[in-house]
Formats: C-alpha cells, sequence, structure tokens
C-alpha cells in the first residue's frame, strides 16, 4: 500500500510498504477514505518530537471502512464505517475507567521511553514517535487499529467524511480545551493560535456559554476565520501589544480564562523569543513556550488556564511565579477522545457545527509532501488538509 | 568472575488478588510475558524446569522449586541445588487502597558463575535488569487487564 513515512526532518515520502496485518486478537483493519495532517504532526515534521525513526508511517486523524477483524472484537462488522481516535485506549485500567482515556496503562509498548522522560507513560498514540508506541499512522491506504474494540465509532451514512473526520482529534481537542476553561456565565475566553485547534476551541467555548472570545495570532485568513465563521473579536499580535489589548478589552481584568493552542512550536517577537529559538536551536530548550508565557501573565487573578497546545519536553523561562500568585488553574493533555466521540457526534447530527469549514485543502495521498510544505508554511492560506488515499 | 543481580519492581494491576496469583502460580504463564524465558515445564506442585535464553544463541537451564507459598498473597521460589545458576524470585499481591486493584511486587535475585554461561547471564541482566523486570511487569498487567500484550511487531513501515 501506499504510506506517508518521517525520513527526517522536512523529509517525509509517499512510499510503498507491506500492507497492515491483524497482530492482536483485538486488532481492525481500516481502508482508509480520508485523513488529515495535524499541527501536531508539524512537530514531528520539524524534528523537535524525539524518538522518530526512519520509515515511521504518520498520521493520526483518519477514518475508513473495516476490512479485517481480530477474533476478540465483537462490536464491529466489516464494512461498518467509524472514526478512530488518536489515542489508543484498553477500556479496562484504573485511567480508562475513569474516563482518562489519553493516560491509559496499557497502549505503550515502549512505555519505559515514556517513564524516563516524564515519570509514567501516557497511552499509545497512532503515528507519533516511539516514545508513545510506536504504532503505525493512518495516512495511507490502511491502518492497524488495536483496542478496535473500544475506540472506533461507527458513523451514520447521511454524514459525510468531512463532516465527521475531525473528531479523531481537534473538534474534540478543542471541545476538552474549552471545558478546561471551568466558563461561567458572562465570562471571557481568549485563545492564542488560529490553527484548526484554536478554531474548534473558540466554537467550543461558546457552545459552553463564554460571552465574549477574543483569537490571537498574526496570519490574516486565519484571524479572519475566527472572526467570521467563529464569530471570535481578534487581536493581530504582529500589529498591537496582545498582553496590553487584552487587558483594555476587558476593563483591565484580563481574561477569565486563556488557552494555548499554540503549543511548542511558538513563533514569537521580542527578546524572549529571540532567547528561545537560539536555545531550542542547540536544544538546551526543547520547547519554546513564547505562547505560554502570554497566557500565563494575561489571565485575570484566580483564572483558568488551559493548554491543549503541545509540549515535548523542557520549558525555560515560564513565569511560574504569576501562575502561583495570580492562583491560576492550570489544566492541560493530550484530549481523552473517546469521552466526546458521541456527545460531539450528537451536536454533529444536530446541525449545531459543521466541522469541515476549518478544511481549506483537499489532496490526494500521494501529494502529502507538497501538504506538509504548505501547511508548515502557511502557503496558499492553509488551514486544514484532508488527504484522500 | 561471578556476578550478582538483585532487582525489585511494583505495579498495580486492576484486578483482584486471587485472579493474578492463580494465573502466576501456573509457572508455565510466566513465559507469555517474561521475554526471556523461552519456557517453563510444571514437574510437580513444587517443581518446575525453566529454560531462559541467552545472548550468542545459547539457552540455561534450571530446576526451580517452590519455597514459600501464601494463597492469593505470595509465591516465593528458588533454583534447586546444583543448578548451574542460582536463582530466586519472589511475588507478593497485595490489594491496593479503595479497591483500586492490587500492588504487584516482584523481587528477583541471579547469581552467575564465571565462565561462558555466566557472562551471557550476566549480560542478560546486568545492562538494565530494572528496565527489564519492569518491561516483564508492564506486559503481565497489560496481559491481565486486557487479554493480550500491546505490540507494534510485525507492523508495515517504510523502513
Ligand atoms: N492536546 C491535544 O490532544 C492536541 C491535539 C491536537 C493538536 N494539539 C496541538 O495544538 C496545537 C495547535 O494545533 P493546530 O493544528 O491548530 O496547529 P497550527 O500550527 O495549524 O496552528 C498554530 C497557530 O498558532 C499561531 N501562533 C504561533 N505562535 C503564536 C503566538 N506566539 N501567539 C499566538 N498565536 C501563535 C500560528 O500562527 C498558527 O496559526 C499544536 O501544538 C498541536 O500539537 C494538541
Ligand atoms: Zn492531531
Ligand atoms: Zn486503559
Amino acid at each position: 500500500m501506499k504510506a506517508v513515512c518521517w525520513h527526517g526532518a522536512n523529509d517525509v515520502r509517499v512510499d510503498t510498504v507491506p500492507d497492515p496485518k491483524i497482530l492482536n486478537p483485538r486488532d481492525a483493519i481500516l481502508k482508509i477514505t480520508s485523513t488529515a495532517i495535524c499541527g501536531s504532526d508539524l512537530h514531528l515534521y520539524n524534528g523537535y518530537i524525539p524518538t522518530m525513526q526512519s520509515g515511521d508511517i504518520l498520521g493520526h486523524e483518519f477514518m475508513g471502512e473495516v476490512v479485517e477483524l481480530g477474533r476478540e472484537v465483537k462490536n464491529l462488522q466489516i464494512g461498518d464505517r467509524v472514526v478512530v481516535p488518536f489515542t489508543i485506549s484498553c477500556g479496562g485500567c484504573f485511567f480508562c475507567q475513569r474516563d482518562l482515556w489519553s493516560l491509559c496503562d496499557n497502549t505503550n509498548p515502549n512505555a519505559w521511553m515514556a517513564e524516563k522522560l516524564y515519570g509514567h507513560s501516557p497511552s499509545g498514540l497512532f503515528g507519533y514517535s516511539h516514545m508513545l508506541g510506536g504504532y503505525a499512522g493512518g495516512q495511507a491506504e490502511y491502518v492497524r487499529v488495536p483496542f478496535a474494540d473500544v475506540g472506533p465509532m461507527k458513523i451514520p451514512a447521511e454524514l459525510s467524511d468531512e463532516q465527521v473526520l475531525f473528531l479523531t482529534d481537534i473538534f474534540p481537542t478543542g471541545y476538552m480545551a474549552a471545558e478546561n476553561c471551568d466558563i461561567q456565565p458572562g465570562d471571557t475566553v481568549a485563545v492564542w493560535g488560529c490553527g484548526p485547534v484554536g478554531q474548534f476551541c473558540i466554537k467550543s467555548a461558546y457552545m459552553l456559554g463564554a460571552e465574549r472570545v477574543i483569537a490571537i495570532d498574526r496570519i490574516p485568513e486565519r484571524l479572519q476565520m475566527a472572526k467570521e465563521q467563529c464569530h471570535a473579536e481578534i487581536i493581530n499580535y504582529e500589529e498591537v501589544d496582545a498582553g496590553e489589548a487584552l487587558k483594555e478589552m476587558t476593563g483591565g481584568r484580563g481574561p477569565d480564562a486563556c488557552i494555548d493552542a499554540v503549543g511548542m512550536e511558538a513563533h514569537g517577537m521580542g527578546l524572549d523569543a529571540f532567547y528561545d529559538q537560539a536555545k531550542q536551536a542547540v536544544r538546551l530548550e526543547t520547547d519554546r513556550p513564547t505562547a505560554l508565557r502570554q497566557v500565563l501573565l494575561a489571565c485575570r487573578k484566580g483564572g483558568h488556564v488551559s493548554i491543549p497546545g503541545v509540549y515535548g519536553g523542557f520549558l525555560d523561562k515560564v513565569p511560574m511565579g504569576a501562575a502561583m500568585n495570580k492562583g491560576l488553574t492550570l489544566k492541560m493533555g493530550q484530549t481523552h477522545v473517546h469521552r466526546y466521540l458521541k456527545p460531539l457526534l450528537e451536536h454533529v447530527q444536530r446541525g449545531d457545527i459543521d466541522p469541515s469549514f476549518v478544511i481549506t485543502h483537499r489532496l490526494p495521498l500521494e501529494e502529502a509532501p507538497k501538504g506538509y510544505e504548505i501547511f508548515k508554511h502557511k502557503k496558499d492560506s492553509c488551514i486544514k488538509i484532508v488527504l484522500k488515499p | 568472575m561471578s556476578r550478582k543481580v538483585h532487582v525489585e519492581k511494583t505495579v498495580t494491576i486492576n484486578k483482584s488478588a486471587a485472579e493474578l496469583y492463580q494465573f502466576w502460580r501456573d509457572f508455565e504463564n510466566l513465559p507469555y510475558f517474561m521475554k526471556h524465558l523461552k519456557s517453563v515445564h510444571v514437574i510437580n506442585n513444587r517443581q518446575s524446569h525453566w529454560i531462559e535464553d541467552a545472548p550468542f544463541g545459547t539457552s540455561v537451564e534450571w530446576d526451580a522449586e517452590i519455597i514459600n507459598e501464601q494463597e492469593n498473597q505470595l509465591i516465593a521460589w528458588a533454583s534447586m541445588a546444583g543448578s548451574e545458576i542460582k536463582h530466586s524470585g519472589s511475588v507478593q499481591f497485595q490489594p491496593a487502597t479503595g479497591e483500586r486493584g492490587t500492588a504487584v511486587k516482584v523481587k528477583l535475585e541471579y547469581e552467575s558463575p564465571a565462565g561462558i554461561i555466566g557472562e551471557a547471564i550476566a549480560k542478560l541482566f546486568g545492562e538494565e535488569p530494572e528496565q527489564q523486570i519492569g518491561d516483564d511487569l508492564h506486559r503481565f498487567k497489560q496481559l491481565m487487564e486486557t487479554g493480550e500484550i500491546a505490540t507494534t511487531e510485525g507492523q508495515s513501515s517504510g523502513r
């Protein structure tokens, strides 16, 4: 089959590789019908996530048709059309049973690697480094889905791929990020980053009762989408100082909740950003926390900080003093996708939201290398790419 | 030169002590999750024959005997006199607080003789023994909680 393989920083190729096969009784094989490129994939593409190996198959946002089932998968049938959470979860451990699916104890065969870096291992993820499982991803014609009796959700025929594909990651991610803001009536929520995740944060914050949402980025078409499609007020941080502007817009108090939907590769303009780039380049610092710093400084006293943006390792000059002395609540994590599949599918079915609004590009799988390149450099007004095998 | 390795590791498993004890008490189950154990053959209620893979395509064999056991709580075993390797181990099952499963504590000791086999054994357990028993316990937990062992061995890649 054809699959998008990582071969090093800025080097992905569409290779011909063996078709996947069932390896365990709870596995299924899907024929992929749609798959997307995520901002998280850019961290791999740019070479910032350790323990990638040349030849690894990428992709964690995918859906398709069941073509083969392991003998223990009783709830699916050949031919079922399903979406698959990007987190792999067993359903039977302490964490799965407490609805903390991305923290599953049993799905990372390389748990020791993550334990060395993090103390404990989170769940395995599709196509996201050996430290997080080393599972082949779904930017391919076929994929093996472990624990297929727990993850995949069947999709009614009347919904199109594009309406449901983002249930695999970015819609639940935006939704959980908004939930982590503990939104109260009258609240103002500020969202750093108007990538696909940021867009779903904005929509979700309104769905959960925010009165105002303010979105921050510098890319005009992304700010425009935030404003026109998601009804956020916007700040272009290249034109004005975002911290000052937020203060002004919130009567001096600051936003009640702030979301970092940027993560480890934030772009920045001040001295601190220059410092981070230099340190990250020589690997003294693994992540560039420019957005996170702003979030902690901007958030109102006693407010909520929600971090869906991915951090992989070590951060420098994070104003922990601001977080502590302002009594902030910090919430973060890889999304517990399984928790959100059904409720968010219902939102789509009721027409509360059509997640396909973020899609700007549709490309054949063969053009994935070009897709990574334009998504990385935000060329051609690219916001979200769907690949068709 | 003879070498001694002692490792100890604990993992909490979301099953009752009785279930875990029963699975472990049948030593023929151990190779399912102990990666370097090729086979265990149970001879009678107390004695068993163990074969362990060693580097360079060799293997090491010994007879072991249960030296202490308390139902649903403890199993302890040791290699019998005259074995080429001195090995002992124990596993303890202790209910976790708040009905959160069972804490499983494993202790293993190997003493390898001088010579080629000794070197091989030392190599096998000398490098990262903690990680090795940690991985074995992860696999035991996976098997008990999910019925299978998470793996990517045999999956496709562009390598
Ligand atoms: N927690 C999870 O489970 C989860 C799931 C999916 C994605 N993510 C993470 O969410 C983040 C965003 O993903 P995406 O797909 O939207 O990525 P993306 O790269 O398309 O979007 C990031 C946006 O942030 C903007 N940005 C950069 N620096 C900024 C700054 N200092 N201030 C404000 N905006 C800034 C960029 O211009 C861009 O529009 C990534 O880190 C990704 O890994 C996390
Ligand atoms: Zn993603
Ligand atoms: Zn689990």
